[in-house]
């Protein structure tokens, strides 16, 4: 334990040197304006900036990357609370509740507690990842194919609230998610699946981002439209000391969840396949179910801004460890920060730990001062984050609509992915009038790809024995959580009945 | 057309479709392999399955009249709301046909300069600058810091003596 | 689209360089060719692979050395098994400022993937930057495993259920599996996973009993005693596990690479080829190049370039035909 504070201790020290403050900073800083851009995050700002960390020793490189890193995984609640368009996966949830306050001029409330959020998440994590990552990592290794799929019906049992009340058309918006991940390459047989026309941009599937900004970019500003007729009302936010103070009053309100959040963030984001999706998912989920008052979510809740964004930050920090110990990605961008550190001449592997000790503590502490410095240049941006929103309507949406398709094309750099997306929107847009949610096929798009591969992978493994789900002890408890939480709001709902008749 | 038309609509659309997705997936493998379990067809063609049963359902409903949308008789789109979308739409398939021909910052422009000056009603001064501004913008933002080359189609040479600036 | 598209660029292309070089910016045009714009690195392989790791190590040494004018852009294009990246390629045809880093997915895929109508031959070979090796791995913790024999009895005894982990149907080491199974005649169960790295995970964790990973991908777990290599199957023994057996010493005649080169796409001109060529092969020589190969297990003694190159591929187009023939398409997809 002695030895720990020191080698931490000694790492926040370097982390404070002069140079590696500065890029902690200038990475942070980077990381949210990259992040707050939908169609962009973390792998971009990483990915280009990685060839100039060849120019600085690799401890102020891997830093400077962590802090890009850092940087983004706040500023992707910056797109989705502005602008109602998830900038990435992991801030997908965050849209649910973070687009109805902005509406109703409560933006700047939103931000902050989004800020506050990840501040919780990502202390919470660098200590859990302080004091116990070598028997997590232990853990992790015991995590294959049949607990992934476990956990991903862990993942869709937590949001089973999330849909509406149209019971048909959720299943609809649901399966049609499901089916549009499928497209692409099957790794399992090796076999293209689903390519319309044969078309060869349906080969790499259908990004989630596609669908995304499309449905939440594109069809929610035709909606937008709709409903005001074009005269979109500017709204009104007033910044000041005394909000800011009285906002982060606030915090009260969600602690609890955000540190709840945090804790399951960070120990999903350290199994490799899982990541920061699938943890703001189920911790939103989770914020739902066992709220006092579910029905406020999705409806401008601030815990329900709270709640992803403390579990998104967690998990990444959390994704960090089977990257160092395993020398697996859990994240494309921790896949280029992999790439980086076999540049540098660092193994990660089970041996990173022990004999670069000075490297992995340098990081760690780097975490923590990162941390600290993105809340803080965060809460300064908030103001220009927010005035983006007094733009007139005629202003503002044409510069939706550009950073939709040039964020469209960022990832994969192709115009069929714009073409797909612009499709998305417009049929999005239509049956969202007709009351389909849309929310379901987002989520479902998520997480598609993961259940049904680790499905047929464990049961490849099992001779196609579906037993193997339930006789494993870890997906066994998983899969019994996730039938507890599905019938958790029936027994309430059935328990509330009967009062409700006398 | 009313919402309750636009809804059978949508419904038999829907359905529709799960039946196209049935009939692609089903060009591979759908059914259980001994030793293997599910073949490679077999996800996709039992979800579009439930699709198909889902969008049946919504129909039937919609004929029994249980969704509020079947029993609506106001228009699914207004005069009014059809001309807003459009304008959206068309612009933004304006966007992307152009740049397919003329490359991207060209279509920004022109885009720009539609939206702002003929939907929005700019001025021109504030529309000069915006329709300027924020090209150069995407542009130092995506070819310059990110290094994201956005397409340019027809317009690439024009940006060879930027480059010689960019990387000299 | 791409139709007219192309006649506008046939008018108009000319006329705005006539501009451009009247205006004195590209006087440099005649001389040798040197890149006017930046030039895409196309990767067949997603984020975080060894062809991923591999480019971007490339562009890291690039923009240090000072090499390009342009900058290079690693840009992803995984689908498929690489499907959708040679296509892109075979549209980019005549283009001098798109280069493709492969895999071995270059000659399989289309192979397998017959619909994918790219003939790889036509394509313009640079230079092979690497030969990357393939073990057998087990858990250390399989004691009764300890050299190729005893493997095979053990997966003969086992049956079907012995699981060997791979990174996709019709990837490099399914159709090294399929090999084996067939020159030693056992049956196993491969199973995918999306990468090297989450095979190499799944072996340590015990999800699966053996794999045919890269040296690099298994060689921390190794040195901390979680797996350790049967068997090589490479021509001789590698510097870095002199003490494992080849297949070759043992009788067996299994022997499999994995090229990583780089190729342009087809019709590109001769003087932008050779610039390439210069360019990879001062990469090549340089030590940063040599040391990554040696750290990571990779084979770079001989540089191959150009038509070499071409020849190359050629011979390996014909033996992975022959071999996916022999073994049976359906062995590789299971299906």
């Amino acid at each position: 334990m002695e030895s720990i504070l020191l080698l931490l201790g000694a790492g926040i020290l370097e982390a404070l040197q002069p140079v590696n403050l500065m890029m902690i900073i200038l990475g942070c800083t980077i990381g949210l304006l990259v992040g707050a851009m939908p169609g962009l995050g973390s792998v971009n700002g990483v990915a280009i900036l990685l060839p100039i960390t060849f120019l600085v020793p690799p401890t102020a490189a891997i830093i400077f990357l962590a802090a890009i890193y850092y940087g983004a995984m706040y500023g992707g609640a910056i797109s989705s609370i502005t602008l109602g368009i998830p900038g990435a996966s992991t801030a997908v949830a965050t849209v649910f509740d973070g687009r109805p306050l902005a509406q109703s001029g409560q933006a700047d409330k939103a931000l902050i507690a989004a800020a506050v959020a990840s501040f919780i998440g990502g202390t919470i994590s660098v200590v859990l990842f302080t004091l116990f990552a070598p028997p997590l990592a232990a853990f992790a290794l015991k995590f294959g194919p049949p607990e992934e799929f476990a956990l991903m019906i862990l993942a869709f049992a937590t949001f089973i609230g999330l849909g509406g009340d149209d019971i048909p058309k959720t299943i609809f918006s649901i399966l049609i998610g499901l089916v549009l991940a499928t497209v692409g390459l099957d790794i399992i047989s090796g076999q293209p699946r689903l390519i319309f026309g044969d078309i060869s941009g349906f080969l790499h599937g259908v990004n989630f981002l596609v669908l995304a900004i499309g449905i939440y970019g594109i069809g929610e500003m035709l909606w937008t439209l709709e409903t005001t007729k074009g005269k979109v009302a500017v709204h009104k936010v007033q910044i000041s000391f005394r909000s800011l103070i009285a906002n982060l009053k606030d915090i009260k309100s969600y602690i609890a969840t955000s540190s709840l959040g945090s804790v399951l963030g960070y120990f999903v984001g350290t199994l490799p396949a899982a990541g920061a999706t699938p943890a703001s998912l189920m911790s939103y989920g989770l914020a739902k179910t066992f709220s006092k008052d579910p029905d406020s979510f999705g409806k401008g809740n601030v815990a329900g801004v709270a709640a992803p964004e403390a579990a998104n930050n967690a998990a990444s920090t959390g994704s960090m460890l089977p990257m160092i110990t395993l020398g697996i990605p859990g994240s494309p961008t921790t896949a280029i920060l992999l790439g980086g550190m076999i540049i540098w001449g660092l193994r990660p592997g089970p041996l990173l730990f022990t004999e670069h000790p000075d490297f992995v503590w340098g990081l760690i502490g780097s975490l923590y001062i990162a941390n600290l410095a993105t809340v803080l240049i965060n809460i300064a941006f908030i103001p220009v984050f927010v005035r983006v929103l007094t733009l007139p309507f005629t202003i503002l949406a044409p510069i939706i609509y550009i950073l939709c398709v040039v964020g469209g094309y960022a990832p994969t750099q192709t115009m069929h992915d714009v073409w797909l997306m612009f499709v998305f929107g417009i049929v999005g847009y239509l049956m969202r009038k007709l009351n389909y949610p849309v929310a379901p096929a987002v989520l479902a798009i998520v997480l598609g790809p993961l259940a049904e591969r680790s499905l047929r992978q464990s049961l490849l493994a099992s001779q196609g024995d579906m037993l193997t789900f339930v006789e494993r002890p870890i997906s066994g408890v998983c899969i019994l959580i996730a039938v507890l939480l599905v019938s958790y709001p029936l027994i309430k709902k059935y328990r509330n009945k009967p009062k409700a008749n006398t | 057309m009313t919402v309750r038309t636009a809804e059978l609509l949508m419904g038999i659309l829907c359905a529709l479709c799960s039946i196209g997705l049935m009939v692609k997936s089903a060009e591979l493998n759908i059914g259980w392999i001994e030793g293997r379990g599910p073949g490679s067809g077999a996800w996709p063609f039992w979800l579009s399955t439930g699709m198909l049963l889902a969008s049946l359902l919504t129909l039937f409903r919609w004929f029994r009249g249980i969704t509020p949308e079947s029993r609506s008789t106001v228009p699914y789109m207004t005069r009014e709301t059809l001309v807003i979308v459009s304008i959206s739409a068309g612009s933004i398939l304006f966007l992307l046909v152009a740049t397919h021909l003329i490359g991207i910052y060209i279509a920004l422009l022109l885009f720009l300069m539609f939206y702002l000056r003929f939907v929005g009603r700019h001025s021109w001064l504030l529309t000069s600058v915006l329709m300027i501004a924020i090209p150069v913008f995407v542009f130092c933002l995506f070819e310059w810091a990110l290094k994201i080359p956005l397409p340019k189609s027809i317009t690439e040479p024009m940006f060879y003596p930027i480059y010689d600036l960019m990387y000299s | 689209m791409s139709i007219i598209s192309t006649k506008l660029k046939k008018t108009l292309v000319p006329a705005v360089v006539a501009v451009t070089t009247t205006l004195g910016f590209s006087a440099t045009a005649f001389a040798e060719w040197s890149p006017k714009k930046p030039i895409e690195l196309i990767i067949m392989a997603g984020a975080g692979g060894g062809a991923d790791q591999i480019a971007r190590l490339l562009q890291g040494l690039i923009e240090k050395k000072d090499l390009s004018s342009r900058p290079f852009i690693p840009i992803n294009k995984p689908g498929g098994s690489g499907a959708e990246a040679l296509r892109y390629l075979q549209d980019k045809a005549g283009d001098d400022h798109t280069v493709l880093v492969t895999l071995n997915s270059f000659y399989t895929t289309p192979i397998i993937q017959k619909g994918i109508g790219v003939d790889v031959t036509k394509f313009t070979p640079i230079g092979r930057m690497a030969l990357d090796n393939f073990l057998l791995w087990v858990h250390s913790d399989q004691t009764d495993i300890t050299d190729l024999d005893s493997y095979v009895a053990k997966v003969k005894e086992t049956g079907k259920s012995w699981t060997v982990g791979g990174t996709g149907s019709g990837q490099e080491d399914s159709i090294l599996t399929a090999m084996m199974e067939k020159h030693f005649d056992y049956e196993v169960t491969y199973i995918p996973f999306p990468g090297g790295g989450t095979v190499a995970k799944n072996l340590v964790g015990k999800h699966i009993d053996s794999t045919v990973n890269n040296p690099a991908e298994q060689n921390e777990f190794y040195r901390a005693g979680n797996s350790k290599p049967l068997v090589q199957f490479t021509a001789e023994r590698l510097p870095a596990y002199p003490d494992i057996p080849t297949a070759k010493e043992l009788g067996h005649d299994i022997e499999y690479y994995m090229q990583r080169s780089i190729n342009g796409p087809p019709g590109m001109s001769a003087e932008a080829q050779q610039w390439y060529i210069d360019l990879f092969a001062e990469l090549y020589a340089s030590e940063e190049w040599q040391t990554f190969c040696v750290e990571d297990g990779l084979a770079c003694d001989e540089w191959m370039a150009g038509d070499d190159l071409g020849a190359f591929h050629d011979v390996q187009i014909a033996k992975h035909k022959e071999l996916i023939e022999s073994v049976g398409a359906s062995a590789i997809t299971g299906e």
